[in-house]
Formats: structure tokens, sequence, C-alpha cells
């Protein structure tokens, strides 16, 4: 366990030394999560809809759309010069492998999401207040369930055509549940319900959570292997 | 050291492996000469443990930790500097902490890249490029180097120090296996050749006192007649 | 090709079966107090519904054989299963919004079981685009069965996320708690249904099958 952890490691501080090194990627998410924040606020008609209403659909949606941009470019830097051929010839167990781009992945839309919650907020108007504690919980459930499976998948369509389209294609049906669910949430926290009414919904996005951590650990060294 | 047991591998109906068997002990260099497709790479890569075959097995004493691999790509990370990447990939391959600095060196200086060890990969020519790979394979000090047309790319006082190096580990009695489809090339460092077509080893034999315009000779001969 | 004849057989059967249910349900099953004859539709409705859910779950054990046996044919039945799978998924899509109109007053509306419907037609769709995208069999079963295992394991989520979102569907009539509320002819008529769509769902996928078995043997032959 501890040698898993520590390879997982290796791996996830190689992708975010890249990621630091080029910026270029995470630079591009932020700006994308601004420009559709901004997007959507011409989406609405402002004399008829609140935008407290649209609120949480509109996050929710957006840091999806970002985190598949991060997802996307997971694998695809591993193609270059053939560095993924050399990872799977490497002692490396493909569990740590799964982990440590999970890992990457899960720091990449992390920092994208630090950026364009506070934008959501001054944007928005949003009466952020206490909840913001619950609402980061929320995220983090959220988005790691998000990163699960879109890691696993993002390691499946880099061997495929039209992978970048081929990702959302394949991703979307199976981020309906969280996003359905982190919506919900939000929109009751940002509504300065008692956390108990949310209750629910967490458990069930820490549920999809563990049952896709679970299977996806699993299935990972059937996406990679040769 | 290095067992190879009726491989047979085929890519829908090309056949890269043909009933493939040998045994390499301590200090045994086994030069592989074919001509493109022969099934050279695919070869090395089952022994590598990158590829299963569709029957038979390959072993080697002390698994994929004991391997070191150079393939036609780098795997190295353009972003990343020389001294990084093999920091990393001695990471993964279990070289303990305090070592991996002076790991690093011992490779680099022979190889006449101490200087450019702080160079991200991505800035380096080709030959450099070329090098540094070779490094890399050489990072954990492996039992048994699989090397894949080593010689591309490289220049002629690249080419000679790649021979030194070879020779030193040989001397020093570790397993080489060479494949190219250049028969002038590290001939005189086997100590078996054999010549694939095909998928099968049509010749293989100990190189005993035969020179490089013998060998060519005879390669041409088998490789005209199978 | 004998396959193929087979799974045509079934299927005519099954139509044929679906036929006289239908002869059933007009001619000799009482019309719904409230909902007049629109009901009808269930019959072909709901049974279309749980076999397309049924497909996914066996496209997924399917993908778990698969894995650990690497047997070709197990491949070859979750890709038929998909594609029936598909077929069934649009019979519930198109039959929901018919009997929408008259009932709901609208052709869409985003009910919870319409909802999660119109997701697993998209997650049938993905994985036959996928299976498209791949030309290596071997790469293409084992990716394919990741994607089956997980779309499997993904249906109770969809459930439990699209019901808790907003619902506006009848509530299960047969499958719930308690006794079935419907009168019994009309249970009788949505039983034979539902065996109905069974024949129908093995003959589809026996043809299906037949037919990637063929071509198979023209792609060894021919390319």
């Amino acid at each position: 366990m501890r040698e898993l952890l520590a390879q997982a490691w290796t791996v996830a501080r190689k992708d975010l030394v890249l990621e630091f090194r080029t910026r270029t990627a995470v630079l591009s998410a932020v700006v994308f999560t601004a420009l559709v924040l901004t997007v959507f606020n011409f989406g609405r008609d402002p004399t008829a809809v609140a935008a407290t209403d649209l609120a949480p659909g509109i996050l929710w949606v957006t840091f999806t759309f970002a985190a598949m941009l991060g997802l996307n470019r997971a694998f695809q830097l591993e193609l270059e010069n053939g560095a993924l051929e050399g990872l799977l010839a490497a002692p490396l167990s493909r569990v740590s492998l799964y982990w440590g781009k999970l890992v990457a992945n899960l720091v990449f839309v992390g920092v994208v999401e630090a950026v364009g919650l506070p934008l959501f907020v001054l944007f928005f108007d949003v009466p952020l207040g206490h909840a913001l504690l619950p609402l980061v919980g929320v995220l983090a459930l959220a988005t790691l369930g998000i990163v699960t499976v879109g890691t696993l998948f993002s390691a499946m369509v880099i061997r495929t055509r039209f992978a970048e389209l081929m990702l959302p294609v394949l991703l979307l049906p199976f981020l309906i549940p969280p996003l359905v669910l982190a919506v919900l949430a939000t929109a009751r926290l940002l509504a300065a319900r008692p956390l108990s009414e949310s209750l629910a919904y967490l458990k069930l996005l820490a549920a999809y959570d563990i049952v896709f951590l679970g299977v996806a650990t699993m299935l990972f060294r059937y996406t990679v292997d040769e | 050291m290095l067992w190879a047991e009726g491989l047979r591998h085929a890519f829908g109906r090309v056949v890269a492996l043909d009933d493939i068997s040998f045994h390499l002990g301590p200090g045994q260099t086994l030069a592989i000469f074919g001509p493109n497709g022969a099934g050279k790479t695919t070869l090395l890569k089952v022994l590598a443990g990158l590829l299963q075959p569709q029957a038979g097995a390959a072993h080697v004493d002390g698994g994929r930790r004991a391997i070191g691999w150079i393939g036609h790509q780098s795997q190295l990370y353009a972003h990343l500097t020389v001294r990084e990447n093999l920091l990393f990939w001695a990471a993964l391959y279990g070289v303990p902490r305090a070592e991996r600095g002076h790991r690093a060196d011992a490779v680099l200086a022979p190889l006449g890249l101490a200087e450019r060890a702080g160079q991200p990969v991505g800035a380096l020519s080709r030959g450099w490029v070329q090098r540094a790979a070779i490094a890399k394979a050489l990072i954990h000090d492996p039992a048994v180097v699989l090397l894949d047309e080593p010689f591309t790319g490289l220049d002629l006082a690249a080419a000679a120090a790649l021979r030194t190096q070879l020779a030193a580990l040989r001397g020093a009695g570790r397993v080489l296996v060479l494949a190219t489809h250049n028969v002038d090339e590290g001939v005189e460092l086997a100590t078996d050749v054999a010549f694939q077509r095909t998928g099968r080893f049509v010749h293989f034999a100990p190189r005993a006192a035969r020179g490089a315009t013998e060998i060519a000779e005879a390669y041409r001969a088998a490789v005209a007649h199978a | 090709m004998n396959l193929v004849r087979k799974g045509r057989v079934i299927t005519l059967l099954g139509l044929g079966l679906l036929a006289g249910v239908y002869v059933r349900a007009l001619a000799f099953t009482p019309v719904e107090r409230l909902q007049g004859p629109a009901q009808k539709i269930y019959y072909l409705h709901v049974p279309a519904a749980i076999w397309t859910e049924m497909a996914i779950v066996l496209v997924g054990l399917a993908g778990i054989f698969y894995l650990f046996l690497q047997d070709p044919r197990l491949d070859r039945f979750a890709e038929a299963s998909a594609e029936v799978g598909t077929v069934f998924a649009t019979i519930v899509l198109t039959t929901g919004p018919l009997w929408g109109k008259p009932i709901w007053g609208t052709w869409w509306t985003w009910d919870a079981r319409l909802t999660s419907t119109l997701l697993l037609f998209f997650l049938y769709v993905g994985y036959l685009l996928l299976r498209s995208a791949i030309t290596d069999p071997a790469l293409r079963g084992r990716y394919a069965a990741v994607l089956g295992i997980c779309g499997m394991c993904l249906v109770p989520f969809i459930h439990l996320s699209v019901y808790l979102f907003r619902t506006l569907h009848p509530q299960p009539i047969i499958l719930k708690p308690g006794p079935p509320s419907l009168p019994a002819s009309m249970l009788i008529t949505w039983l034979c249904s539902v065996g109905a769509f069974t024949v129908l769902y093995v003959g589809l996928v026996t043809q299906r099958y037949g037919l990637s078995l063929q071509r198979e043997a023209q792609g060894g032959i021919g390319g």
C-alpha cells in the first residue's frame, strides 16, 4: 500500500511539475471558465429571471465543461515521445498510475474551481454567507466523482479516433448524476436552507464517488495495457 | 537471466512472432538483425513485458525492475530537463532517494550529457535526445538491456560513445539484446547473432569469430532465402 | 447465416406475439377510465423500457465475463445487446411522447423516467460510437467491456438522481410493493406483452449476433 501510494505520488508530482512548467492548459481552463460564466450572464433576461435562480445550474455546467478540458489533456501528454510505453514497461502498478493521474487531475480541476468560485460569486451576486464551507464540501464530492470517471475514460479515448470529441460523448451521461445532485445541494445551500436538507444529496454523491472509484481502480488496467 | 519460450504473436494476419525461443546468460549480447516489419520491435516489447504474447512466455530474472528498454521514442518529457526526467524514472524504478542523484551522474557522464543535464529535453537536438533516452534506460542499472534501433539519429561520436558504454555493460555481466536492420551496427558487440524474418528466427548462432562482412553476407543469404 | 435466419424466425414470432397482445389489448381488455384509449400504448412502452434497462445490465455482465475469459463471443453478444437496447430505447422515446401529448398535454417533459431512458439512449449511442472508433478487435472488446461495466453501474445513479430532480410520471403500477392495482385482465395483457418483448429481444440479439459473425467471416476472407 505504501509503495502504491508512493508511486502514485511520483506520477502525480511529475504531472503537476509539467503542468506548472507549461501553464498553458490550466490558464486556458481558467480563462474558459471566466468566459463561460460571462456568456451565461447573457443567456438570461435580467428583467425576468433573477441571477440567483439560475446560479447553481450555471456554476455546475461551467465546472463540468472546464473539467472536461482538463481531462482531455491528462493522457495526451503521455503520448508525446511515447512516455506512456515507458510507464507501462516500468515496475509501476496500474493502480498507482491511475491514482497518480487522478490526483493530478483533481489538482488541475481544483485550481480552476478555486478561481471560478469567487468569479461566480462576484458575477451573479450570490449570497454565499456561511454556506461557503458546505459548498466546498459539495464541490469536493462532485469533482471527485467527475474526475474519477473522467480519468478512466480519458485513458481510453486517446487510443481512438476523434479523441477530443469522444471523451465528452462518452463522459457526459456519466456526469449527469453528480451534476444533478450538486445542483440540488448547491441550490439549497445558497437559499440558506439548513444543511440537513442537502444531506441526502451529499450521501448519494459520496456513494457515486465510492462506487466509481472502486470500479475505475479495478478497470483501469484494461484501458492501458496492450 | 532471460528466457523466451515458443513466443507467438500476430496482428490481424500479420505474423510478428513465430515460435521464437532462446535463452541468454550473463555477459551474453544478442544482436537481432531483420528487415523492417520482421517483428523485432514486437519481440523486444514482449521481452520488456509491454505486450502479452498470444502464445509462449518470456521471463527475465528480477522482473520489470531488472529491465532497461530503449524503444523508438525517447519516453522523455519535453518540458522536464534531462536530469528531472532521469530522477523521475529512477523513482519509478525504485532507486532509493539518496542514490538517484549519483545514478543520474553515473549514466550522464559517459554519454557526454553532463553539461546538457539542466536543459529541457524539448530543447535538445535529435542525437542528444537519443543519448538522453539511453541514459533513461540505464538509470536503474538494469541487468537486462533491450535496445531497439539504438543507433538511430546518433552521429559518429555518439555512436562510438554508445558502443563503448554497451561494451562496458557487457563486461559487467549484463545481458544485452540489440535489434537493428543495419548489419554494420553493433555486430562487434554481439556474442550471439539472430536473423529475424516474418516473425521467425531464420538463423540463431554464436557469432564466434565472424566479422561484420561475413555476417552481412550470411544475413543477405538467409533473408533472401527464407 | 444460420443464426441470422434463426434470429429472424424468433423476431417474427415475437412480432406475432406482440400483434396477439394488441388484439387482446384493443378488443378484449377494458378501456382505462381516465386515460381512454391512449393507455393502450402502455403495453408497448413499459415492456420496451424494461428491456432497455435489462439490455444495458446484460452488456455490463457480458463485459465483466469478457475481461476474465477474453471470449470474443461475449463481446459480440454485448454489441448485439447494445444495438437492440438502442432500438428499444428509441421505442420508449417515441411511444412516451405519443402517450404524453393526450394525457399530459405536451410531447416532451423532463419527467424522471423519460429522462433516464434518454440518458440510457445516449449511453448506448456512446457505446456504439466507441466501438466504431476502434479497429483492433481485442482492444475494441476490452474498451467496450470497460464502458459497458461502467454503464451498468451508472443505471441506479441515473434513476435516483433524475428521480430526485423532478417527476410527473404515473407512479409504477405493477412493480411496486403490495398487490398490483391493475385489473386482472390488464395485468395479464401486460404480462403477455412483456413476454412478447422478451422473445423480440432474444430474436433481435440472435440476428445481430449472427450478422456480426458473418461480417467477421467476410473480413477474414476479403480484407
